[in-house]
């Protein structure tokens, strides 16, 4: 028992490692991306669909991270903590929310609990690659452009239900002790337009091919994917954490268990010892106090 | 010859190369691009799919293969964004 949970504990150190390495992998590209887009944002005029905030807020779409074992202490839970928070506010704001669940563990809870899942994915939470997170944000964005179009009653001319806002919980890496849930909004997104008095300094004037538009719409979804890449790797690291320290404690718990077993053990030997060797006394004694009459 | 550029090439995933290089060469949506020190900012959309060739001091040549890219040029360097980035085989090279 101890040496499955010990196991446990250093295959999931190990991870937390690697996990973290991919974060710092991911690293230049993110910044290099939001270079890119600041540049091209101070340039273009912005009426992307992607950024501009929709005048009704309808429904609004929750990306949920989590995992896909358990045996990881209070890491699905607090996730899923945090986004039935987020829901509630939502609702309280009069808004629909549709579920959108990365992970086992919560397409599970929601599944058990009877409410509608709008689409999930599961496999790959421990180790989440690129594709995974295009595959999750194609459907997202599409429900969120497919939103644009939708009135109170109609689903719009395409049909689809689409959101007006897209959120989503995932649990951010701190520390190798401390995880955070954190909720955040994905779309639309607010973009800071710099001026070049602002940034101190003379901004590039930058020619564009294709035009400034055909990029920022061919830009930004790849930015979403990223954005939820992120968070994925950041949800791998969080949970290998929790599930170090959770095996950690059950690890020391064994440890005890055994240590008061022993004991246990040790105590009831030596009092079997004891009676037995009282009992030879005790005959040995009869026996001589026999013969010497 | 004078100036090098700086090239940073990342993918999603890692980065893929940084160093110095005489020229860039890809392919965006609106046709070849060289990129020689002293180029004009500018950001482009490579094409689809796509090559990246770093002509390196050295007198090598890298080429790779890019899906997904995006090339920013600024008066600092040269960067190559790609969703995916592979070494291209030999054969492919041209």
């Amino acid at each position: 028992m101890k040496k499955i949970t010990k196991a446990m504990e250093l295959v999931a150190t190990s991870r937390i490692a690697k996990a973290q390495e991919r974060v710092a992998a991911s690293l230049p590209y993110a910044r290099a991306i939001t270079h890119v887009l600041t540049a091209l944002a101070s340039n273009a005029n912005i009426d992307h669909p992607l950024l501009t905030p929709r005048p009704v807020i309808r429904r609004a779409g929750v990306l949920l991270v989590t995992s896909d074992r358990g045996l990881c202490g209070g890491y699905n839970a607090n996730a899923i903590r945090t986004a039935e928070q987020l829901i509630a506010k939502l609702k309280d704001e009069g808004k629909e929310v549709l579920l959108y669940v990365v992970g086992r563990k919560a397409i599970s809870y929601y599944r058990f609990r009877g409410r509608e899942i709008e689409a999930s994915w599961s496999g790959f939470s421990e180790q989440p690659r690129f594709e995974n997170a295009r595959e999750v944000g194609e459907t997202l964005i599409k429900a969120f452009v497919a939103g644009a179009d939708d009135t109170d009653e109609h689903h719009g001319a395409d049909g689809v239900r689409g959101v007006d806002e897209l959120h989503v919980v995932y649990t951010q890496f701190k520390s190798l002790m401390s995880q955070t849930p954190t909720a955040t909004e994905l779309a639309p997104m607010q973009v800071e337009e710099r001026t070049a008095e602002e940034a101190g300094v003379l901004l590039p004037a930058y020619e564009f091919e294709p035009d400034a538009d055909a990029l920022l719409d061919a830009l930004l979804p790849k930015y979403i994917n990223t954005r939820i890449y992120a968070a994925l790797l950041d949800s791998a690291a969080s949970e290998s954490a929790s599930r170090r320290r959770a095996m950690k404690s059950a690890t020391d718990n064994a440890d005890e268990m055994i240590k008061v077993l022993t004991r246990e053990m040790n105590s009831a030997r030596q009092a079997a010892i004891t009676q037995e060797i009282s009992e030879i006394v005790g005959g040995a004694n009869a026996l001589a106090a026999a013969g010497s009459e | 010859m004078a100036k090098e550029l700086r090239v940073e090439l990342v993918a999603v995933e890692e980065r893929i190369f940084t160093g110095t290089a005489e020229l860039v060469t890809a392919r965006t949506t609106e046709g070849e691009l060289g990129v020689l020190p002293g180029h004009a900012p500018m950001l482009g959309q490579l094409a689809e799919p796509g090559q990246v060739r770093l002509k390196l001091a050295s007198g090598e040549t890298q080429v790779w293969d890019v899906t997904g890219g995006f090339i920013s040029v600024t008066g600092e360097g040269v960067t190559v964004l790609a969703e995916e980035c592979s070494p291209a085989s030999a054969a492919d090279r041209h």
